[in-house]
Order: C-alpha cells, then structure tokens, then sequence
C-alpha cells in the first residue's frame, strides 16, 4: 500500500497555549532570555503587524509597538503541550511521531477512508483545531519529506506519482536542509528544488556535505524515513467524578476506597507497586485540596493504603461539598508477585506501615537505621541510611566497650598521660575513682579527617565519684585531654 | 510492707514511662534490649543519636528504627503516632522540655490502646503526671577492692542506682543494680538504698 503521511505544523504553538490559558485583546509576545537579553520567543499575527519578528530584542520590539503585551516563554510547557496533541491525533491514525519543537507526523496510511477521504480527514484536523484555538498548517504527501515541504511551504495534498511536481517549485530550505547550506546553493543559481534535481548528482556530492541528497532523497522517497511513534505512557490515575457532592469523612473514604480498589488492580496487572500516592479532591468551587502519601515500600495493597490515607483525608476541608476526586500513583517502582511467607507477614507490614505513617509527618528521610561500616575510629563505625530503602543488619559486628553517647570532643584541663585526677566538665566538678586504658587508636592517614589532625589518641573508659563514667582521650603528639563519650 | 524490684521491673507494658539523670539512656537501653520486636527511637535531630556500638551490648543496634523530629511537638506526635499503631515492641522517646498533662496522657492512652510499652527519656523533673512510673537513674560508685567489688567474681564492674521516683500504683524505692551480658538481664546488687 502506498504511504501516506500529514505533516501537522503549528507556527505559533507557544504564543496561542499561552493565549488559550490567559486571552489577552492586544498585540502579545512570548520573551525568553538569550544571548544575554530578552527576546521575542513567539508572537501573534497582530504583533506581527507592527513588524515585530521573532529573535528581536524585547527592548527594540517595546519601541515599535509599545502595547506590546508579554509573558515568559515555557520551552518546556509547550514541549509538554505537544505531546498532548501528540495524543490527540491518534484519533487519527495509531502511529504519530513528534516533529522538532512545533510539528506532527501523522502516517496515515490506510486510515484515511474511516474519516471520509484524504480531504475530508485535513478539513477534520483544521476545523478541530481552530476550535481549539491553534493555527495548523498541513501536508499530505507519500514521505513526510515532501509532506513537511508541504505544511511549511504550501499546503495541500501532493497525490502519488506528483511528488516532484508539488514540491519542485518550493525553495530550497523546503528540503529541511540548513541555513548556510541553502546560501551556498543560492550563490550558484539553485533556488528550488527542481533545480537542485536537475543537476547532476556526482557534482552535489562532491560539493556540499552528504545532507543535501540525503534530504532530497528522502522528500522524494528514494530513502526510507521513519516516524518514530510516542511511547504509550503508563499511568496509574483513577477519578471518580459524583452526581451530588459529598463532605461527610465516611462518604469520602468510602469513594476513595473504590479508587485505592481500582488503581490496585491496575498496578496488579502491571506488577508495580505505588511509592507515592497523591488524592486530589475538586471541590463545588472548583477548589482543589489534596492529600500525599510517601509509602516506605512499594506496595498495592488497596486496604492498606486506604488506612494510611485516613489522617491526611481527615484533615481535608471540604467546604460546600466534593464533586470529584482523583487518586494518582505518583511514583511507581516494580513490584514483583512474591511468595508469602509464614514467618514474617503481618508484623513486618504493620512496621512498614509505621515508616509510613511517622514518614508523613517527619519526613521519610528522616526515619533512619543503623549500618555498621568497617572503620576503627569509632565515630565514623556506623553510617544511618533511610530505613525506607534498607533492611536491618542480622548481626551486628562485636568491639570494644564504646560508650553509648558519642560527641565532639569537649576540651578539659589535665596534664601528662594518665587521665587527670579532678577536672571540670559541663560546669561540674568531676573526681575520678578508678581509670581503665589506655586503649590507642590511630588515625586514618588515607583519609582527611579534620578532628583527627592532633594524630594518635589514647583513650581512657573512668568512673567518678559523681556518678558519670566517661570515655576521655588524650592526644599525646599535641598534649591534651578531650571528653569524646559517655557511657550513662 | 517494703516494694519489691520485680513488682516493678520489667516495666509495666503497654503504659508509658519516665526516665531521667544521667544514667537514663542505659535504663533506655536496657529497655530497648529486654523489648521484643522493633524498637523505635525517637529524637530531635539536633541531638547526636544513640551509638550504635556502645548500645550493642545491651541491644542489637539493627532492631532500631531512628526518627529524628526537627521539634518536641513532632517528637511527641511521632512517639503517639508509633504507640497507637502497636507495630514496634518500645517507643523511646527523647523530650528536651516539660511534657503536660495532655500531651502525658495522650501517651499514655496511645500506648494502652497500641499495646506498646513508652520509655521516655526527660530532665530533671519535667514529667508528667500521667505517667506509670518515673525512675531517676545515675552511674552507683561501689568502693574499689570492697566486699562488693565486682571485678572480684569476675563482672562488669558497672553498676547504677535506679531510684523509683513516682509509682501510679505502689510505693517508692531505690535499687543498685547491674546488667548481666550473659544472661540479658538485669540484676539487683543491693536492695533499698543499699
């Protein structure tokens, strides 16, 4: 079957998503900074009228219209807006491709009839658009070379067999080929496309860079080009939208509970597990609350979940009443099916459950577990990692008596190497019964450590008579004595 | 009639307890080590955290699950949060200020309801009344070479002196006691204030 492809451009895709959000009744510009001053990014035709273009400063542009409306560019809101009629136009065909910045391939191939004919379905593609409020320029060709000359230069339908016909009285840059190369061309006396095909291709080649047939090649189809289509995006969203608006806690969890029950099985045939949920409720006012949830595992276990929802739903304010609501997995990460296991089961869910639930009012970074690192300074001997991203250390590795209290190290009063015999610390008067040491450690010399720059130290466990029992050290390269811990 | 150490010890479950004095964390310790299941600690993130390796004798470090709240408000919330879900076997809980009645009793209705027994850790008498017991612990100083010198049967030579400042139930005492590594327990040395 013959290929057909609709080349879609939008010429003022940025200009009219910014005018549809927010219409405006005056000449109106898009800025975006570059080059080191604002520019006119996109514009719209009756900003045009005052000879304003594109790439002109914002400061030249303000004096030859000063009415001149504008707004900040968003490069990447209109790559995301093209995608969404990227989507769109598979009512047209299942295969669309996105074209740089502001177009659509569209290969319809075998697909026209359902819409009436190749005429009818670009009068289909126009109409609807106007209504949306953008300007689309088409083409339809057998290669979405020609069919891209076509949109950009002039709109129609080039029938098979009349390729070369439509395309060959259009410029040079019709052929999607750069600037300069175009200049180049033109300084020889080519300026359309027939011309260039009427010259012979040995002398091209060795002429100019390979591009130049390549892109002639392909508008006329002697290369193959391929569409790339959109990956179909998986998402995990579920809305139930009310005939009468809810408020009571009950009837909203009980909504909320058919969402959590749909979105689950979802991620059960996708064998994912949600890591952040977020319920978003549309008020009669068209207010929008929602309530997030960080999970500590990936999970998609509707009860669960529901229960964990309970204290940010319950702090909702649902004013005149809720008409819709829409429950989205914000984060997903695989989650394979899993044997069940006798032995762990409920008490380790409800743990998870906890992370949870202290995780949404603290932070889930903020709940932590121990791992022991492989180190002889004795701060360095542990690290505290997420607990929401870890499991717990079977055993722990056996060492010295350490105290359970570790601190900077506090500066005392003593003299000569064994621990002084009275000092003060944090404001007490301290005498010492009995003393055991010294145990030295030594300094990492692979690592830069900015404590451990007075060298060796050797450490002492003491009791005093006040009741503290304390883990001094003494540094016998720098003499001094430091409290770095204590026992209780 | 004289109350005695194991009326009292192992501390009443699913009730909320205070500790304070310098010797506290060690009570908490033992607490966390006698525990059963996970045991969640938790504390303002200001505060160094426990250390793992001096806590390894009384209690594996990898059973701890650390919450660090950027205030006391949170703290308490979170220790609420984790009482009431029953899902960890201790709640220790590190309180730089006073602890009202309301917050007290909050707890305390928390740890009923989970099941959970609560160890926090306050200073000097900055408690609540809604807690079970308050206990007031210090490092006990045993008289080197004495009858009682430890190191002479072969112990750890440490001892404390756990002083039972507030009892919902009973009267008040004092003890001397000592951690057992062997038998994971803790042991009375003396009695009463001996």
């Amino acid at each position: 079957m013959q290929r057909r492809i609709v080349s879609l451009w939008f010429p003022r895709l940025a200009a009219e998503r910014s005018l549809r959000a927010r219409p405006v009744d005056a000449p109106f510009a898009l800025s975006l900074f570059d080059r080191n001053s604002e520019r006119l990014y996109d514009l719209c035709p009756r900003a045009e009228g005052f000879g304003l273009n594109r790439g002109m400063t914002l400061v030249h542009a303000r004096s030859f219209c000063p009415g001149l409306l504008t707004r900040p560019a968003d490069p990447a809101a209109d790559q995301r807006f093209l995608k969404l009629l990227a989507r769109w136009a598979t009512r047209y065909c299942p295969w669309v491709g996105i074209d740089g910045r502001d177009g659509l391939f569209l290969d319809i191939t075998g697909s026209a009839h359902l819409m009436g004919g190749e005429e009818p379905l670009l009068d289909d593609i126009r109409a609807r658009l106007a209504r949306a409020g953008l300007t689309a320029r088409l083409g339809l060709a057998g290669t979405p070379g020609t069919a891209w000359a076509l949109s950009h230069f002039a709109e129609g339908i080039a029938v098979p067999g009349e390729t070369l016909t439509r395309i060959g009285a259009l410029p040079l840059s019709a052929l999607r080929l750069a600037d300069q190369t175009c200049t180049a061309l033109e300084r020889l006396g080519i300026a359309t496309v027939s011309q260039l095909h009427n010259l012979p291709r040995a002398t091209i080649a060795r002429r100019f860079d390979r591009d130049v047939l390549f892109r002639l090649d392909q508008a006329l189809g002697d290369l193959p080009e391929q569409i790339s289509p959109l990956g179909e995006e998986q998402a995990f969203a579920v809305r139930i939208t009310l005939p009468d608006p809810i408020g009571l806690l009950d009837d909203v969890m009980a909504a909320a509970r058919r969402l959590t029950e749909h979105l689950c099985r979802r991620l059960d045939t996708a064998q994912k597990g949600a890591r952040a949920l977020k319920l978003t409720f549309r008020r009669v006012d068209q207010e929008n609350q929602a309530v997030e949830l960080k999970l500590a595992r990936p999970m998609r276990d509707g009860e669960r979940i529901l229960a964990l929802f309970e204290r940010g739903v319950s702090a909702v304010d649902a004013g005149y009443g809720i008409d819709m609501i829409r429950l989205e997995a914000v984060e997903v990460e695989p989650l394979g099916l899993r044997q069940l296991d006798r032995s762990e089961g409920l008490e380790k869910d409800s743990l998870d459950d906890l992370i949870t639930q202290l995780g949404n009012r603290v932070g889930l970074e903020n709940i932590l577990r121990f791992q022991p690192v492989d180190s002889h300074i004795p701060e360095r001997s542990f690290k505290l990692v997420p607990a929401a991203c870890s499991r717990p250390v079977p055993a722990w590795p056996a060492h010295r008596p350490r105290p359970l209290r570790l601190f900077a190290p506090e500066p005392i009063t003593g003299t000569g190497f064994e621990p002084p015999q009275r000092f003060r610390w944090r404001g007490r008067a301290l005498s010492v019964i009995e003393a055991e040491g010294p145990e030295r450690i030594t300094p990492a010399w692979w690592e830069e450590d900015a404590s451990w720059v007075k060298g060796l130290r050797d450490y002492w466990r003491i009791a005093t008579h006040q009741g503290q029992r304390l883990w001094l050290f003494h540094t016998p390269q720098h003499p001094a004595w430091f409290v770095q811990g204590e026992f209780g | 009639m004289s109350l005695t150490f194991s009326s009292v010890y192992p501390l009443k479950p699913a009730r909320a307890h205070e500790v304070c004095g310098d010797g506290a964390l060690v009570f908490a310790a033992i607490a966390a080590g006698t525990a059963r299941g996970a045991v969640v600690w938790i504390s303002e993130s200001w505060r160094p955290t426990v250390n793992p390796e001096g806590l390894a004798p009384y209690c594996d470090p990898g059973r701890l699950l650390l919450t660090r709240a950027d205030s006391q408000l949170n703290v308490l919330a979170s220790a609420e949060t984790a009482l009431r879900s029953g899902a960890a076997g201790l709640v220790v809980a590190e309180v730089s200020g006073t602890i009202g009645l309301t917050e007290g009793r909050r707890l305390q209705l928390a740890a009923e309801a989970g099941g959970t027994t609560a160890v926090l850790l306050i200073p000097e008498g900055a408690g609540s009344n809604a807690a079970e017991t308050r206990w007031r612990c210090a490092g006990a100083t045993a008289p080197a070479g004495g009858p009682h010198d430890p190191r002479q049967n072969g112990h750890d030579s440490t001892r404390w002196r756990w002083s039972l400042i507030k009892n919902k139930i009973g009267t008040l005492s004092e003890w001397v006691v000592r951690w057992d590594a062997a038998s994971h327990r803790v042991i009375v040395v003396s009695e009463a204030g001996g």
